[in-house]
């Protein structure tokens, strides 16, 4: 079939034309970039954070009327208070291991610094950032995370200290991510290194295989993976407790931890709300805005194309209205049915191909918008290549009614007037 | 003649009923998005004080230095908190009309009645002359004078919400509230407040936050009964001394300032102080750089800190992307229904209807279809403004609400957007020429 005469029958209804090109093109360029948003949100949800996330869940509390901590009196007191919760929350029938901790994953609740091989003047150009654990002995098996070299801390290790103290445990273990980074000979056990420019050293005894830092946020980009764990139990005057619920026992474990709290010392403050949480309510308030902006863009991408397809669909009707005559003409002369269904499938494939080629050129021009004012990657060409597949393949099956209508349209209406 | 325009229009569009659909649906649901994502946007990027906003400024000392950006920033921005030492030295140089330092608290109060667990409360240590500041609205007693902040009474405001809890909501100015052991005496009330973006404090809040202040404590007094902070510490380098009094003593920036400054020649005044001090602390050795201080008003820190967050801007662009497919779709839809009624066109110029005639009347069709479009559009509107809980985090989806300004403009931007898309088509409606249609029939 030559193209030549769909040409000149376009040339006919160029405003048409345009419009649905024009539509077609606005449509791949922001289901491109919506697509690529929606895989980007979906792919940093879905990234493990290291730990086994089944029945654990943090409980985080306030001692009232407790010392500050910041003096050593206190901070014995503090950490009398925090043993006592912790022997009592083990005990408790429905749980496996319990760990004091200042944060988990995805918690958004941080404490950042920066580790040097080196030791510093107490500035903070460390040769990487990294995000602080403090929890005892019991991490591992609380956490469930996985030792890759050397080996995890014991109770000897174990320090306690104020919260705002600020001394460097001399044992720590690193992320196997953060361990290559500044080791890259891979042989980080038995190495030393420095914590916020200090100048103790720390001794790394093991390496995790993976523990993501508690932000979300994209500031933390740089160093999602980099945390450093220190024996340390923190003295303040509130606290946090990570539990493992045997398998299974995750509700009983979250009902029993509370009174067996206040049973130890009613004078605390443990939240209604944000008390007792389990790892999937942490992971799902983590990741709310990334799963509903997923969520918004897929909605808008499926309204995009079930508009775009039935403009696509409106127009061709109206053409084939139109072109009744003549299509009686053609099959008069001889074309076959067929004949007028490819003819009308690739007016479309023509108007769609060139809708496209100016698609692909506004999908990069938004892309380089939204990544020049809004933290936006480059967007990859297999986005733009499948965008652009299914734009055409929407055409298609857009046009396919009104053409079957048209190859309907018997010979005999060429003799007719209109 | 409008009416007897309207009445063809609605005809018209009966003799194409799904064409007609098709087109309102496309209005309805561009609409819909858009006015969604801006009533969203509308909600976080609002001035939250926007009788004052202009007068109220947050001052920036370059307390770390340009070592403390060497790689990352280039923008050689200072901290956007302040340090203990220079909060207090603002203070007490007090050059603007009212100032105050504060820092987010985190205290446990306990109920009076017994048997009640403790609770946990948000605020802020403040000084008094804060409340006047930010128009804080008071529903019993008031705030506390500079005297009180001089002889670190033990007072507090608190919300209406904790005097519900703990006193009944009677007025409970007067009385005794123990605030981590303490006891302090209740001057002011307030009526529901809580402002968003929370202005005051960006720093702590991150812009927006779902609980509310539910104590003021004055600062000094806060202070003296170690008080720890309860918001973000940064630090360029470890404090050398530890504890609260340390973080004091240390670079370490977690104090959010705020200065009233009535005219242009005010602020011209303070920059110059800001300037006079850093150079000073120059002088004494402190700083070893050049006085490098910030003076925004409270809309250019929220743009500042950014308390828009991108993915607001990202829908809102997307959803109006959205709008003008819907547009084009519209218009082309139109374009093939007016020119099929080109014989009818043909017949109404040749019996002396005037162009401008043939725009009035396909002009309202096309309204009839923008304001159909507009009333689907605002149920999408309202079922998406309910659902936004659904998708935005809370402390944002709680703030998106419709109410009549933005009912109205949905159904404006419905007209709009549907005569927009019918100008076209009509101006192709006008041109058919009489001669030609009624020969060729």
């Amino acid at each position: 079939m030559s193209v030549h005469p769909i040409i000149a029958a376009l040339r006919k209804h160029k405003a048409g034309t345009i419009l649905i090109a024009a539509q077609i093109a606005l449509t791949l360029a922001i289901v491109c970039n919506a697509v690529f948003i929606i895989g980007q949100r979906i792919e940093r949800v879905h990234r493990p954070t290291g730990i086994e996330e089944n029945d654990l869940f943090l409980i985080q509390q306030q001692w009232v009327g407790a010392p500050s901590g910041d003096d050593p009196a206190g901070a014995e007191k503090l950490d009398a208070k925090l043993r006592e919760d912790l022997a009592a929350l083990a005990a408790l029938p429905d749980v496996a291991a319990v760990t004091p901790i200042n944060s988990l994953p995805l918690l958004n609740s941080s404490w950042n610094g920066a580790v040097a091989l080196k030791p510093g003047h107490g500035d903070f150009d460390g040769k990487a950032r990294t995000t602080y654990y403090f929890a005892d002995e019991r991490l591992m098996a609380t956490l469930g995370l996985k030792l890759v070299a050397g080996r995890a801390f014991d109770a000897g290790d174990v320090q306690h200290r104020a919260f705002r103290d600020q001394s460097v445990a001399p044992v720590a273990m690193l992320t196997k991510a953060l361990a290559d980074k500044l080791f890259p000979d891979g042989q980080a056990v038995g190495k030393v290194v420095y914590f916020d420019g200090g100048s103790t050293p720390s001794t790394i005894v093991g390496v995790v295989e993976r523990l993501q830092v508690p932000g979300t946020g994209s500031w933390t980009n740089s160093f999602t993976w980099y945390s450093s764990i220190q024996p340390v139990r923190l003295n303040a005057n509130f606290s946090r407790y990570a539990v493992r619920a045997k398998p299974g026992r995750l509700a009983a474990a979250m009902r029993a931890a509370v009174p067996a709290l206040y049973k130890v010392d009613p004078m605390r403050v443990i939240d209604d709300k944000d008390g007792v949480r389990s790892f999937a309510e942490i992971r799902q308030s983590a990741y709310r805005a990334d799963v509903g902006m997923a969520a918004l863009m897929g909605a808008i991408c499926l309204v995009l194309i079930a508009v775009t397809a039935a403009g696509i669909v409106g127009l061709t009707s109206f053409w084939v209205g139109q072109r009744r005559k003549q299509i009686g003409v053609r099959r008069a002369l001889g074309a076959r049915k067929v004949d007028i269904l490819r003819y009308f499938q690739a007016e479309n494939l023509l108007i769609a191909g060139a809708g496209t080629v100016l698609g692909i050129a506004l999908a990069i021009g938004l892309n380089l918008l939204l990544m020049k004012y809004f933290e936006m990657e480059h967007l990859p060409v297999p986005y733009v290549l499948a965008g652009v597949a299914v734009v055409l393949a929407l055409g298609q099956a857009a046009v396919y009614g009104p053409a079957r209508r048209a190859s309907n349209v018997p010979p005999v209406e060429a003799t007719r007037s209109v | 003649m409008l009416a007897y325009y309207l009445r063809l229009g609605l005809r018209s569009l009966r003799r194409n009923p799904v064409l007609t659909a098709l087109m309102i649906m496309a209005i309805g649901f561009g609409v819909g998005a858009s006015m969604t994502t801006y009533s969203v946007f509308r909600a976080v990027s609002g001035d939250p004080i926007p009788w004052k906003s202009s007068k109220l400024f947050v001052p920036q000392i370059d307390v770390w230095g340009p070592k403390s950006r060497r790689g990352g920033d280039s923008r050689n921005e200072p901290t956007d908190a302040m340090d203990y030492a220079d909060a207090v030295a603002l203070m007490r140089a007090h050059r603007a009309t009212r100032q105050s330092a504060l820092y987010q608290v985190s205290p446990s109060v306990v109920p009076a009645q017994a048997g009640q667990h403790p609770i946990n409360v948000g605020g802020h240590a403040v000084f008094g002359e804060f409340f006047p500041m930010v128009d804080a609205p008071f529903r019993y007693g008031s705030g506390w004078s500079a005297e009180d902040d001089e002889r670190r009474a033990q007072v507090v405001v608190i919300s209406g919400k904790l005097n519900e809890k703990v006193f009944g909501g009677a007025n409970s100015v007067g009385r005794t509230l123990d605030v981590e052991g303490r006891p302090y005496r209740v001057v002011g009330v307030l009526e529901p407040w809580n402002p968003q973006p929370r202005f005051y404090d960006v720093v702590n809040s991150g812009g927006f936050s779902t609980g509310t202040d539910d104590v003021f404590l004055p600062f000094n007094t806060a202070i003296d009964a170690g008080m720890p902070n309860d918001g973000n510490t940064n630090c360029s380098e470890t404090p050398k001394e530890s504890g609260f009094v340390g973080l004091q003593h240390s670079s370490c920036v977690w104090l959010a300032f705020m200065a009233e400054l009535d005219d242009a020649a005010q602020v011209a005044a303070y920059r110059r102080f800001l300037d006079g001090y850093a150079r000073e602390q120059q002088q004494a050795g402190r700083f070893a750089w050049p006085p490098n201080n910030r003076l925004r008003s409270v809309p250019e820190f929220l743009d500042f800190e950014q308390v828009v967050p991108s993915d607001t801007k990202i829908s809102l662009l997307v959803a109006l992307g959205l709008l003008v497919v819907c547009l084009v779709n519209t218009a082309g839809l139109l374009l093939a229904k007016f020119l099929r009624r080109a014989p009818e066109i043909g017949v109404r110029r040749a019996l002396g209807a005037s162009r401008r005639e043939i725009y009035t009347q396909f002009l309202s069709e096309a309204s009839m279809v923008g304001l159909a479009g507009g009333l689907l559009g605002l149920l999408l509107t309202g079922a998406g403004v309910a659902g936004v809980g659904w998708v935005l985090p809370e402390d944002i989806a709680a703030l998106a609400r419709l109410d009549v300004p933005l009912l109205l403009l949905t159904l404006l931007l419905a007209v709009i957007a549907a005569v927009l898309a019918g100008l076209y088509p009509t101006f192709r409606a006008a041109r058919v020429q009489p001669a030609w249609q009624l020969k060729s029939n």
